[in-house]
C-alpha cells in the first residue's frame, strides 16, 4: 500500500465565470521514501492538488467534488477539522513558496519552531528549543544556538526557506509537501536549497511531493514525476524515464523550453498561448490549441483523453494528436 | 550539505548577534520623533501632577471654600488663582484632571477590549459570522449616540448611587473618594459601549489582511488551531494600528467627556473634571479670564500632546509611510 494514495481528485472553484475545475480527476501515489514530483505550468492545478490534501483550500469558493486521499489507510479528504490538526505539521507538513512571507515578522524563530513540538508532541519549551537548535543545525544554519534566538526579517531569504524546512520538518513527519521552494529564492541559493531537502529526504526517509515548473529540478530531485496541464495528470513516469523519453506534446515541450536542452545558437522552443481557460474548458484534450510538437488535427475533440500504460510504469494521456511525432523538420511556427 | 554549510556562514557574519524584534525597531524610530517625545514628557509631567501630587498636602482641598477670597488671582498661596467660590484653582484642576484622564483611559480600554474581539473575530471568520457582526455594527452606528449616552446614564444612576453607597459601606474606601468614580461608571460604560464601532472596523480590515499572509496559512500548515493562530499570528500583527487608534481615542473620549459635563450629565458638582472647569470658566469669562484660561491650557496641552503621541506611533509602527 502506498503512503498516500490520491484516487480521482477533483477540486472546483465557483467564480464569477462560473466553476473553474482547478483538479479534474487526478490519481497520484507516493510511495515511502519517495520523491514524486508535479510539474505544471501555473495554472494547472499542482498546487491546489497539494493544499487539498492538508483542507487549506479556501472553501467556499473551493468545494472538493469528489475523490479520496488514502494516507496511510485514511481518507484525508473525509477528516474532521480536529483530526486534520493531529495530522497538520505532525504526519504531513508543508514547504511554502516564498520564505520571506512564511514567517511570522513578530515572533522570534525560536518561538515559532517550538509551536508544532508543543502542539504535537507536548514537549517542554527546554527540551523543544533544543531540538529546533539541533534541526536548524541540519539545514546548515551557522551558529543556530545563537541564530534561534532571532526575528525573520534577520535572516536572508536562503536562510528563511533553510528555517522553513527545519520548521517542517521538526516534527518528523512522513510526508513533506514542498510547494516550489525555490521558485522565490536567487539561483546561486536554489542549488543549496535543494541539496538540504534531499540530504534531509534521505536521512529521514520522508516521502515528498515536490511541486515546481522547473523540469530540471524535477530531475535532480524526483524518483517519479506527473506532469499537470489544465487539472489532469497528462503523463505520469519514473524521473528518468520522463527525461530521456517524454511522450506527450507538452512534456516535450517543457523540457525543450528549457535553455539548457537547447543547443547554442538555436531559438529557445515556446510553448505559444495560455493555459486554457479552466472554466470553459473544450470537451476534448485541453491542449490541443497548443500543441505545436504533435498533430493538433489529430487530438482529440469529442470526450478527455485517458491515462493509460503505454509501457512500464509510463503513463500518458492517449490523445492521438499530441503523441503524433512528425518529422522533426518541420518548423514549429511560433517558436 | 557541507558545502552549502561553508557558503551559509560566509552570508551575513555580522547578524548573528541578539535579535532586534520589529518593537524595538518602531522604538527607535519613536525616540527620534522630537514631538512626540516632548509629547511623552508633558503627558508624563501631567500624569504626575494629577495622580501622584494630591497624595501628599503639598496643595489644597478642593472642596475647601473660602467666599472671601471668591475670584481672586494668582498669589503665593494660590499658584493659579481662586474660583467664584473662593476655592484654590490648581487643586481643583490637579484634581478634575484625574477624572478626566480615567475617563478617557477607562473608557478607551473598554472600547479597545470590545472592538479587537469583535473585529479580529469578524475579520478571521469572514462569510456568514462577519457579515452578522458588521451588519450590527452598522446599526449600532446608527443610533444617535449622544442621546443614548444621556438616556443609558439617567436609567443608571439609581443603581449607581447604590452601588456608591454599598462599597462605601463594605469596603474601607470613602464615600467621598469613590463617589467621583462610580458616578462616571454608566459614563464609562456608554461611552465604552459605543465607541468600539471604529476600532472593530480597523480591526477587521487588517485581520483580514493578515489572513491572507502565507504565515497565517504556514501556521494552518502545522496544526495550530484557529483560537492559537488568531491570538499568536495575527493579532499581535495588527497591534500597530491598534495602538495608534487608542492613542487618538483617549482625546477623543475625554472631549466627549467634557462636552457631557458641559452639558451637565458627566461629573457632578462638587466633584469637577476639566469639561467642568472649562464649563464654569466659561460662564465667567468676563469677570475672571483665568478660570478658563488655565483648566483649558491643562486640557489642551493633553489632548495635543496625545495627538502628537499617536502620530509619531503611527509614523513608527509603519516605517513604509513615514517619510525617514
Amino acid at each position: 500500500m502506498p503512503l498516500l494514495d490520491i484516487q480521482d481528485l477533483k477540486v472546483s472553484f465557483h467564480s464569477r465565470n462560473g466553476e473553474v475545475r482547478a483538479v479534474d480527476g487526478v490519481n497520484i501515489q507516493v510511495e515511502k521514501g519517495e520523491v514524486v514530483g508535479i510539474v505544471g505550468e501555473s495554472g494547472s492545478g499542482k498546487s491546489v492538488t497539494a493544499y487539498s490534501l492538508l483542507g487549506l483550500i479556501p472553501m467556499p469558493p473551493g468545494k472538493i467534488e469528489g475523490g479520496k486521499a488514502l494516507f496511510q489507510g485514511t481518507d484525508l479528504l473525509s477528516l474532521g477539522k480536529k483530526e486534520l490538526n493531529s495530522y497538520r505539521g505532525a504526519k504531513i507538513s508543508m514547504i511554502f513558496q516564498d520564505p520571506m512571507t512564511s514567517l511570522n515578522p513578530y515572533l522570534k524563530v525560536s518561538t515559532q519552531m517550538i509551536e508544532p513540538l508543543e502542539i504535537h508532541e507536548n514537549l517542554s519549551t527546554k527540551r523543544a528549543l533544543h531540538r529546533a537548535i539541533e534541526s536548524l543545525e541540519q539545514v546548515g544554519i551557522p551558529e543556530a544556538q545563537k541564530r534561534i534566538h532571532s526575528y525573520p526579517h534577520e535572516f536572508s531569504g536562503g536562510m528563511r526557506q533553510r528555517v522553513m524546512i527545519a520548521m517542517a520538518l521538526i516534527t518528523k513527519p512522513d510526508l513533506l509537501i514542498a510547494d516550489e521552494p525555490t521558485t522565490a529564492l536567487d539561483v546561486t541559493i536554489q542549488k543549496q536549497v535543494l541539496d538540504v531537502i534531499r540530504d534531509l529526504q534521505k536521512d529521514t526517509g520522508t516521502s515528498v511531493i515536490f511541486i515546481t515548473h522547473d523540469l530540471a529540478v524535477v530531475h535532480e530531485m524526483c524518483d517519479s514525476v506527473n506532469v499537470m496541464y489544465a487539472g489532469r495528470v497528462v503523463e505520469s513516469a519514473p524521473a528518468s524515464e520522463l527525461i530521456s523519453n517524454p511522450l506527450h506534446a507538452y512534456t516535450q515541450g517543457l523540457y525543450r523550453s528549457n535553455p539548457s536542452n537547447t543547443a547554442k545558437g538555436q531559438d529557445l522552443h515556446t510553448i505559444p498561448g495560455l493555459p486554457p481557460d479552466l472554466a470553459k474548458l473544450p470537451p476534448g484534450c485541453s491542449f490541443r490549441p497548443r500543441n505545436t510538437l504533435g498533430d493538433p488535427s489529430l487530438c482529440l475533440t469529442d470526450r478527455k483523453p485517458e491515462l493509460v500504460e503505454y509501457s512500464e510504469s509510463h503513463f500518458v494521456q492517449n490523445c492521438p494528436g499530441c503523441l503524433a511525432r512528425p518529422e522533426p523538420s518541420e518548423p514549429t511556427t511560433h517558436a | 550539505m557541507n558545502s552549502s554549510t561553508h557558503t551559509a556562514t560566509g552570508e551575513d557574519p555580522t547578524q548573528a548577534e541578539a535579535g532586534h524584534s520589529l518593537w524595538q525597531d518602531a522604538w527607535y524610530r519613536l525616540r527620534h520623533n522630537r514631538a512626540a517625545m516632548v509629547s511623552c514628557v508633558i503627558l508624563t509631567a501631567i500624569f504626575v501632577l494629577c495622580f501622584i501630587v494630591p497624595i501628599f498636602p503639598l496643595i489644597d482641598d478642593p472642596a475647601a471654600i473660602e467666599l472671601s477670597e471668591k475670584n481672586k488671582g494668582p498669589s503665593a498661596s494660590h499658584w493659579m488663582g481662586q474660583d467664584q467660590l473662593g476655592r484654590d484653582l490648581l487643586a481643583r484642576i490637579l484634581h478634575g484632571g484625574r477624572i478626566s484622564i480615567l475617563v478617557g483611559l477607562i473608557t478607551t480600554a473598554v472600547s479597545l477590549t470590545i472592538g479587537v474581539a469583535v473585529g479580529s473575530i469578524a475579520g478571521y471568520a469572514s462569510g456568514r459570522i462577519d457579515a452578522l457582526l458588521m451588519r450590527a455594527v452598522d446599526v449600532l452606528y446608527s443610533l444617535p449616540f449622544l442621546i443614548i449616552v444621556i438616556l443609558f446614564s439617567a436609567v443608571a444612576r439609581g443603581q449607581t448611587d447604590a452601588l456608591t453607597a454599598w462599597l462605601a459601606d463594605n469596603t474601607p474606601l470613602q464615600y467621598d473618594a469613590i463617589a467621583p468614580f462610580t458616578g462616571l461608571l454608566p459614563l464609562f460604560i456608554a461611552i465604552g459601549a459605543l465607541s468600539w464601532l471604529n476600532i472593530s472596523r480597523i480591526v477587521r480590515a487588517s485581520v483580514q489582511n493578515i489572513s491572507n499572509q502565507q504565515y497565517v496559512e504556514a501556521a494552518r500548515s502545522l496544526g495550530l488551531s484557529h483560537t492559537r493562530i488568531l491570538l499568536r499570528h495575527i493579532i499581535p500583527n495588527a497591534i500597530g494600528p491598534i495602538v495608534v487608534y487608542a492613542t487618538l481615542t483617549i482625546p477623543s473620549v475625554m472631549l466627549f467627556e467634557a462636552t457631557l459635563s458641559f452639558l451637565g450629565i458627566g461629573v457632578q458638582p462638587p466633584h469637577s473634571s476639566w469639561g467642568i472647569l472649562i464649563k464654569d470658566g466659561a460662564e465667567r469669562l468676563l469677570s475672571n479670564p483665568l478660570l478658563l484660561l488655565f483648566p483649558s491650557t491643562f486640557f489642551t496641552l493633553t489632548l495635543l500632546s496625545l495627538n502628537f503621541l499617536g502620530d509619531g506611533l503611527r509614523d513608527a509602527l509603519d516605517p513604509k509611510s513615514s517619510k525617514d
